[in-house]
């Protein structure tokens, strides 16, 4: 039976990209969304994706949604943490409110997912965690102090779990996409949109195909010597 | 007139070398504590820089205590967010209150206190923000994924604050440091320590002081063209 992967914010945008990936390469998909019911109804009509519904940011209902998710289709062999949010101001107007809520939904959920699969993983000495980065992580960016906390957090996360779960056969990496063109992006006023299309040397926007590539290359069987690792598809915009 | 430093963890291990450092290059210096009262009032008798007992972990606390200070001392125009806790185990045997409690003392209080001092230094179109990392935040550890995603998210937290204060002459960097010979590291196991002093090219443990000659040089007056930056003391552990 082919591997069960499971991507969390799987209904749209980048994780719908993926999960459509997955499938397409033979696994079995599931994806968890929290908020856009709509949405997740068309996305499993469309696909044909189970979609499962509850709070990342949320330990307890990681625990729930994970057990139905599991009892429904067997142990969780891939995960991909791509639930996130963003809550941006500038650091002089953020209120605690806003921190604590994009670190919870962005970086608290990579620990309560991973919390709930590992085990599994370590059981069966086979597991692959994808945790999805961002280039604004890696780089810094305005208004997004809470972001960037968060998803760089999400970098130290992966290496101190790959460097775990190393003898049990789990790998765990990090995908740093750039500026990909999904819903958020098209929400965007034009002028800003150019002025980013300009930065990248590729002069264009990431598709959600093209991180839905890199994830598959890196649920692989025969990618089980990449581990730790922090996978950058940004365009060129940022190189370090 | 002497400009004013806050150091949180300040009355023992490096933050007390970083404090006793600015003290001794003229700076009026507060050292914030949070448990340790005895240590605490033995630092200040012995180095006669002031000290103030709350948790840097709780945004209100944060608001008080910058208040104390400010009327005490005046407004902080450098802040060392040096405050840290460990709370070691593997994924599938850490609880929750283990990543919130390292998340909320070793991340959340950069946020805090940052918040809670950023008005008054762009007030003053000066400030100087020093974020203690660590060498795990860099490179993952064994049994922290806690720890290393807090300290790698104030990578993050470091360079997003510095693209925001850039211009109000307000620099953010952070200090990587390895494994210096302090409290927390004596706790090692010692047959663990000398598999990591081994593994050190500059063959020793950091000291405190080397920790806090950093700091001190990234707060002057005259390193206002640094920002966003990450200055590794690791004795050459790990260069990436």
């Amino acid at each position: 039976m082919p591997r069960l992967a499971l991507v969390t914010g799987g209904t749209r945008g980048i994780g719908a990209g993926i999960a459509r990936a997955l499938k397409d390469a033979g696994y079995r998909v599931v994806v968890n969304y929290h908020s856009a019911d709509d949405v997740a109804e068309e996305f499993a009509a469309q696909s044909e994706i189970p979609v499962f519904k509850w709070d990342v940011s949320d330990f307890e209902a990681c625990q729930a949604g994970v057990k139905e998710v599991t009892e429904a289709h067997g142990a969780i062999d891939i995960l991909i943490n791509n639930a996130g949010t963003v809550s941006d101001a500038k650091f002089e107007n953020m209120d605690v409110e806003q921190w604590h809520r994009v670190l919870r939904v962005n970086l608290d959920s990579v620990f309560h997912m991973c919390r709930q699969v590992y085990p599994d993983m370590m059981a069966q000495k086979w597991g692959r965690i994808i945790n999805i980065g961002s280039m604004n992580g890696q780089a810094g960016q305005l208004n997004q102090v809470n972001y960037v906390a968060a998803k760089s957090g999400m970098h130290g996360f992966t290496k101190a779990l790959a460097q775990e779960g190393a003898k049990h056969g789990i790998t765990v990496n990090t995908i740093a996409p750039g500026y990909v063109d999904t819903y958020l992006m098209r929400e965007m006023p034009q002028r800003i949109l150019d002025k980013i299309i300009d930065k990248s040397p590729i002069h264009r926007l990431g598709a959600e195909a093209e991180i839905g590539h890199a994830v598959v290359f890196l649920a692989d069987e025969k990618a089980a010597w990449t581990t730790g690792s922090t996978v950058t598809l940004n365009g060129g915009t940022h190189m370090y | 007139m002497a400009r004013v430093a806050l150091v949180s963890g300040g009355t023992r291990g490096i933050g007390g070398a970083i404090a006793k450092s600015l003290h001794d290059a003229g700076y009026k210096v507060a050292s914030v504590y949070a448990n340790n009262d005895e240590a605490a009032e033995r630092f200040h008798k012995e180095m006669g820089i002031a000290v103030y007992k709350w948790d840097v972990g709780d945004f209100e606390q944060c608001q008080e205590g910058i208040a104390k200070v400010t009327s005490d001392l005046g407004p902080v125009e450098i802040l060392v967010n040096n405050a840290g806790i460990t709370r070691d185990a593997t994924l599938q045997r850490m609880a929750q209150e283990q990543w919130q409690a390292v998340l909320d003392t070793n991340l959340g209080s950069c946020f805090n206190m940052c918040r809670c001092v950023i008005d008054a230094m762009r007030a003053g179109g000066f400030g100087r923000i020093v974020n203690v990392g660590s060498i795990n935040g860099q490179a993952g550890q064994y049994g922290q994924v806690n720890y290393a995603a807090a300290k790698s998210g104030i990578h993050g937290f470091t360079k997003a604050l510095a693209q925001e204060g850039a211009k109000k002459g307000i620099t953010v960097n952070a200090v990587a440091p390895g494994y210096v010979d302090t409290d927390m590291v004596r706790a090692v196991p010692e047959n663990v320590l000398e598999k990591i002093i081994a593994s050190i090219p500059v063959g020793r443990l950091g000291r405190a002081d080397d920790i806090a000659r950093t700091v001190k040089f990234l707060v002057a007056d005259d390193a206002d063209f640094i920002t966003g930056s990450t200055v590794s003391v690791n004795g050459g552990h790990h260069m990436y």
